[in-house]
C-alpha cells in the first residue's frame, strides 16, 4: 500500500487571499521549484513589485495576469511523504456558484477561506451552500489574515461560533467541520504552527489535510457500476470472452455477487471481476475494473449494473436540484440531453418550482410566477425522461444521483442536477 | 474495513475510465505517440483499459525529423509488441514543399501544429488523446480532461465547459475535434513511479549515458541534423539524461549519473526545476508559450 490521495477544493471571495494561501501551501511542502519561484519573482519585478506576489504561481492564463484575475478552475498538485493532494482552486467572483461546483463535485474536503477582519459575509453562506448541497464530506473554515488583528483571540472564537452554526443549519456534522486560524502571508498555521497562537490547540492546515480520513463514504454504499464498454476479444482462445468494462461507482462486488442490470432488471450473477493484472478478490469504488457474468444476457453502454439486494429506483420522473451553469436561463418545457452515468437520454424539465435564496439560506417558490433559473442559481424542477433512468437520492449516493444537463444544438453544459433533494435547510 | 485505493491504483483506474468513455462515445480516436515517456504511459494505460482485447485506435506520430534515434527504434518496437497502427505526418513534407519554413532558431516544436491538424483532419479523428498533465505547466493546469477544439484546432479558454464529478460531456459539431488528456492529474514522480511499479520499457536516452553535448541558454543539447554547436561553443563528453524528449534542436539533457529507476526517482524528487524548466527552450520563448501555442491548436 502506497501514499493515498485526497483531493480537497479551495473556496473563498475575491480578496481574501486564497491564492496567497495556495501559492504558501505549495511553497512551504517545496512543490514549487527553483525555476517556478525565479518566473515570479520576474513577474513581481516586471510589475513593481518590491516582494514576490505568490498567487503569481496560481494565476495561469495571460488574460489572469493582465487583469489580475482568476477565470477558471485550476488544479494544483503537492505531496508530502505521507499523502498526495489534488487541489481545485476554484475562483470567487463571477461564476462563483459555476466554479465552485465544478471543484466540490470530486472533493473530498473544501478549504472555504474568510478574512479575519470581516468574519463570515454573504460569500461564505453562498459557498458553504454550494458545498453543502454538493455533500462535500469534510470543510474547513480558514480564517485567513490573522496577523492583521493582533491574533485576537475573541474574534476569531466569534467567527468560530458563527460558522459552526452556519454549518450546523446546512446539515454538516460537527465532526466533519475544522476552524483553522491562520494567516497565509506570513505562514502562522499553514504548514508551520504560530507561535502567535498559543490558545489555539487544534492542527494546522496542512497537519489536517495530512490526517482526514480518505476513504470515500460511496465505498460503505451498495454496489454500482455504469456499463463503459463491452469487451469481447474476440480471439481463437478467447472466444466466448464477454466483459462488461467499467468504473465501480459505489460499494464493493466479487463473484458470486447477485447484480442486477437496469434499466431492465434482468437479475444474474458475477462470475469474475477482472483487470489487466489478473482477477481481484473483491473490486471497490473508484477501482476501473471489468465484469463477467453467469448468464448471456444483452448488455451494452449505458447499461447499470447494481447490487440485487439494495436497487435505485428506475423513473420516467425525476424531482431534481439543478445548479444552473448556462449563460442562457433555463427555457421551461425545454428539450435538453440528460447524460447519467454512461447513459445519455432525451429529457423535458419543467418550469422551476423553486429557488434557494443562499442570503437567507430559505427555499423561494417559483409556482405561478414568471420567474426561471439563470446563471448560478440553485432551484427545483421536475425532468422527464424519454427512456427510464436507474437513479439514486443524491444524499445516499452521488455517483448515482448526478447528472448533467446539456443544450442540443451548441452541445454545452447547462446544469449540474442532484436527484432529490440533497440540501435541507432547517 | 475496506481500504481506499492507493494514489497511482486511483490514478490509473481514472485514466482508464477516460480511455473507455472515449471508447464508448467517439467514433474515430487515436492516441499521439512520439515514443516519449509520457505518451509511452498513455499507451500501456490504453492497453489495460481494453485488455484482453486490443486498444480500439490507432497511434499517430507528429515527426519533428529532429529525431533521437534510440526514439524512434523505441516508437516502432511499441506499436509492433501490442499490434497497434501507426500513423506519421511528417513536419519535413511540409518544409520540403513550402508550406512551412524553417525556424531562424531551428526549432521544430512549434512547426508541429500544422501537420496535426491536417493529419485530424484527413483522418477524421474526432477525439485525440495527449499525454499532457496539469503539473507541468501553468496553462495546462486550467485545461479541462476533455478539451473542445473548434473547427480550426483552437482551444478557447473562456469557454471551457464545466467538468463535473466524472461525467464528461464530449459533444462536438461537425468539423470540431475533443483533446482528451487522461494523464491529466498525474505528477512528473507519479509518472516515474508507476513506471517502475508496471516495469514499463522506455527509450535508452531517459537513463543516463554518456553523450557530446555542448551548452546553449544554460541546456544541455546534442548535435544532429537540426545543426551543432556554434564557433563558440565547446562540445564536451559528459554523462547526461533526458527528462523529456521533444524535438531534438530543443531538448535539453540534464547532467546525471542515474542509471535505474531508483536513482532517478531519487534524482526527481530532489530536483530543484521543473522538467520543463530544466529541459524545454520552447517553453521558455515567453511567459505565455505554451498558452499561446494552445490556442493555435498545439496538443
Amino acid at each position: 500500500m502506497g501514499k493515498d490521495l485526497l483531493r480537497f477544493a479551495t473556496a473563498g471571495s475575491v480578496d481574501d487571499g486564497k491564492s496567497t494561501l495556495v501559492g504558501r501551501l505549495l511553497y512551504d511542502t517545496k512543490s514549487v521549484l527553483a525555476d517556478q519561484i525565479e518566473a515570479v519573482h520576474r513577474a513581481s519585478v516586471d510589475k513593481g513589485l518590491s516582494t514576490p506576489d505568490l498567487s503569481l504561481l496560481v494565476d495561469g492564463l495571460r488574460a489572469e495576469r493582465e487583469q489580475g484575475i482568476t477565470i477558471d478552475v485550476a488544479y494544483r498538485y503537492f505531496g508530502t511523504p505521507t499523502r498526495e493532494f489534488v487541489l481545485a482552486d476554484t475562483p470567487g467572483h463571477v461564476q462563483y456558484t459555476r466554479n465552485t461546483v465544478t471543484g466540490a463535485s470530486t472533493a473530498e474536503l473544501a478549504v472555504l477561506l474568510v478574512d479575519a477582519r470581516n468574519g463570515i459575509v454573504e460569500q461564505t453562506r453562498r459557498h458553504a451552500t454550494v458545498l453543502a448541497l454538493l455533500r462535500v464530506p469534510r470543510l474547513v473554515l480558514a480564517i485567513n489574515k490573522i496577523d492583521l488583528i493582533g491574533y485576537d483571540e475573541e474574534s476569531l472564537r466569534t467567527i468560530e461560533k458563527a460558522f459552526l452554526a452556519l454549518a450546523k443549519s446546512l446539515g454538516f456534522a460537527d465532526e466533519a467541520v475544522q476552524v483553522i486560524p491562520l494567516s497565509a502571508l506570513v505562514g502562522d498555521n499553514v504548514v508551520e504552527r504560530s507561535s502567535q497562537t498559543p490558545w489555539y490547540t487544534g492542527p494546522t492546515l496542512l497537519e489536517h489535510l495530512e490526517s482526514v480520513p480518505v476513504v470515500g463514504p460511496e465505498v460503505a454504499k451498495p454496489f454500482r457500476m455504469p456499463v463503459q464498454y463491452v469487451i469481447r476479444p474476440r480471439t481463437e482462445e478467447l472466444h466466448d470472452y464477454r466483459g462488461y468494462a467499467g468504473q465501480i461507482a459505489a460499494g464493493t462486488v466479487k463473484p458470486g455477487d447477485a447484480v442486477v442490470v437496469l434499466p431492465e432488471g434482468r437479475p444474474t450473477t458475477v462470475t469474475h471481476v477482472d483487470t489487466a493484472d489478473g482477477p481481484l478478490v473483491e473490486g471497490t469504488a473508484g477501482r476501473s475494473v471489468t465484469i463477467r457474468l453467469a448468464d448471456d444476457i444483452d448488455i451494452s453502454r449505458g447499461d447499470l449494473l447494481v447490487a440485487a439486494a439494495a436497487q435505485p429506483t428506475v423513473t420516467n420522473e425525476i424531482d431534481a436540484t439543478l445548479c444552473w451553469l448556462g449563460d442562457k436561463p433555463l427555457r421551461p418545457n425545454a428539450r435538453l440531453l440528460l447524460k447519467h452515468g454512461t447513459r445519455t437520454t432525451q429529457v423535458i424539465v419543467g418550469a422551476p418550482d423553486s429557488r434557494i435564496d443562499t442570503d437567507t439560506l430559505t427555499e423561494v417558490s417559483l409556482v405561478d410566477t414568471a420567474e426561471t433559473l439563470s446563471l448560478n442559481d440553485i432551484g427545483r424542477v421536475t425532468v422527464r425522461t424519454a427512456d427510464p433512468l436507474p437513479v439514486d437520492e443524491y444524499a445516499d449516493i452521488r455517483a448515482t444521483g448526478s447528472f448533467l444537463l446539456i443544450d442540443p444544438p451548441s452541445g454545452n453544459t447547462l446544469a449540474a442536477g442532484l436527484v432529490g433533494t440533497p440540501l435541507t435547510l432547517s | 474495513m475496506t481500504q481506499a485505493l492507493d494514489a497511482l491504483d486511483a490514478l490509473e483506474s481514472e485514466s482508464i475510465h477516460i480511455f473507455r468513455e472515449v471508447a464508448g462515445e467517439f467514433d474515430r480516436p487515436v492516441i499521439l505517440f512520439s515514443g516519449g515517456k509520457d505518451s509511452t504511459l498513455l499507451v500501456h494505460l490504453a492497453v489495460k483499459a481494453f485488455a484482453p482485447a486490443p486498444v480500439p485506435f490507432p497511434l499517430l506520430h507528429v515527426d519533428t525529423g529532429h529525431n533521437f534515434d534510440e526514439v524512434i527504434e523505441f516508437r516502432d518496437a511499441v506499436v509492433e509488441r501490442f499490434g497497434l497502427r501507426l500513423e506519421v505526418a511528417e513536419v519535413q513534407d511540409y518544409i520540403d514543399d513550402g508550406r512551412l519554413v524553417e525556424r531562424a532558431d531551428g526549432t521544430r516544436n512549434p512547426l508541429q501544429t500544422q501537420p496535426l491538424l491536417d493529419a485530424i483532419v484527413d483522418n477524421r479523428f474526432d477525439a485525440v488523446f495527449g499525454g499532457g498533465r496539469r503539473d507541468e505547466e501553468r496553462a495546462r493546469a486550467k485545461e479541462r480532461i476533455i478539451s473542445l477544439r473548434d473547427a480550426f484546432g483552437r482551444w478557447d479558454p473562456r469557454k471551457q465547459r464545466p467538468e463535473l464529478w466524472n461525467l464528461y460531456n464530449g459533444r462536438h459539431a461537425p468539423g470540431e475535434h475533443v483533446r482528451v488528456f487522461p494523464i491529466s492529474n498525474w505528477t512528473e514522480l507519479d509518472v516515474w513511479r508507476y513506471i517502475q511499479r508496471e516495469g514499463i520499457e522506455l527509450p535508452s536516452i531517459y537513463y543516463a549515458h554518456r553523450r557530446a553535448v555542448y551548452k546553449r541558454d544554460g541546456m544541455w543539447l546534442a548535435s544532429g541534423p537540426w545543426g551543432g554547436p556554434r564557433p563558440t561553443e565547446t562540445v564536451e563528453e559528459l554523462s547526461v539524461r533526458y527528462r523529456t524528449v521533444g524535438d531534438g534542436s530543443c531538448t535539453g539533457a540534464v547532467e546525471s549519473t542515474a542509471t535505474t529507476l531508483d536513482e532517478i526517482i531519487a534524482e526527481v524528487t530532489a530536483s530543484r526545476l521543473t522538467e520543463r524548466g530544466a529541459t524545454r527552450a520552447d517553453d521558455r520563448l515567453s511567459e505565455a508559450a505554451m498558452e499561446d501555442r494552445k490556442r493555435e491548436g498545439y496538443f
